[in-house]
């Protein structure tokens, strides 16, 4: 299925979780966010959120700034 | 001299000084500033990570045991936007202090006082401690501690511009206005700048590009410490009246009479 990370269309497995989507992309988990369709995605929910087709993903850490 | 400390979202700070981690020439010169600098709590940004996985992160620079995290909703236009980002900040693990950025014009990167106010207010119930980066306005100031500020930060003058404290007496009007911490936010240039905002009694003052982007970061970051703890002490100690005529500091009487006649 074709979804979008980051502004970047990928094509990852069907079925895939957003902790898959992690691993998937090699993501380091402390200080990192997700939001799935505009919406946080709760940490304690990666394990069981499914993506889907189209979805818009988007995966956030703090970077320098003011 | 005793002087209480800045409470900020239930916490004690004794350094006045909130610096920004980002435009360092290196994650390197920005540990070395931070440390400089005295500071206890570091801005930071909440921004995409790179695809695929992560190279080296800001937060492998700076403890995070030793500094709170105070994450910006820099580049948000909207109520919405900067509501969002706040969400992805605390699920991020970066805390429930929050520098609140509603911009309204990407030039001057002036605030959006009416997305500012509801994003303050929505936060607040929400648990939120929220630092809104407003105009340096008393009446918005008053409106946002209304709304739930746990400070207020009117901007010197422009993000990034150096051009000091513009409108001193406006800050002065703002520190009767709320009774919420007063931190200037932007446009301090130099170390001069910050002793001023914090002479005039705000309660701490916040840098980024002053410190990042000086030929000697860690120089100005040092620099930058020892003016807000001077302005602070210049504060407290209560400054002279300014007066136009000279008052002589030595005695009049008793002057040796050197006349010839």
């Amino acid at each position: 299925m074709r979804v979008t990370v980051n502004g970047k269309p990928m094509e990852i497995p069907d079925g895939l979780t957003v902790e898959g989507l992690l691993d998937h992309l090699r993501i380091r988990r402390e200080y990192t966010a997700v939001a799935l369709n505009r919406e946080v995605t709760a940490r304690s929910t990666y394990a069981e959120t499914r993506l889907h087709d189209g979805d818009t993903v988007e995966i956030v850490h703090p970077m320098g700034g003011g | 001299m005793y002087d209480t400390s800045l409470w900020l979202g239930g916490k004690e700070f004794k350094s006045r000084l909130i610096v920004g981690t980002g435009k360092y020439p290196s994650f390197e010169s920005m540990r070395e500033a931070l440390e400089a600098s005295g500071a206890e709590i570091v801005t930071v940004a909440v921004r995409r990570v790179n695809l695929p996985g992560q190279g080296e992160s800001l937060l492998d620079f700076i403890d995070t045991k030793r500094y709170t995290l105070l994450p910006n909703t820099a580049g948000c236009y909207t109520a919405d936007e900067a509501i969002r980002t706040c969400y992805l900040a605390r699920e991020a693990g970066l805390g429930t202090l929050v520098k609140l950025e509603v911009i309204g014009d990407s030039r001057t990167l002036f605030p959006d006082v009416e997305g500012l106010l509801e994003a303050t207010r929505r936060l607040a119930r929400e648990g939120f401690s929220v630092l809104p980066y407003t105009n340096d306005d008393p009446v918005t100031c008053k409106k946002l501690e209304d709304a739930g500020a746990a400070a207020v930060m009117p901007l010197g003058a422009p993000i990034g511009s150096g051009l000091g404290i513009r409108n001193p007496y406006n800050i002065k009007l703002i520190l009767e206005a709320v009774t919420v911490p007063v931190i200037v936010d932007a446009g301090v240039g130099t170390a001069s700048d910050a002793a001023i905002a914090m002479e005039l009694g705000c309660d701490g003052v916040l840098m980024n590009t002053a410190i990042a982007s000086a030929k000697d970061p860690v120089a100005m970051a040092t620099a930058m410490k020892l003016a807000v703890e001077a302005g602070r002490l210049a504060f407290k100690a209560g400054r002279i009246g300014k007066k136009l005529y000279a008052t002589a500091s030595s005695p009049i009487e008793g002057v040796p009479d050197w006349s010839t006649s």
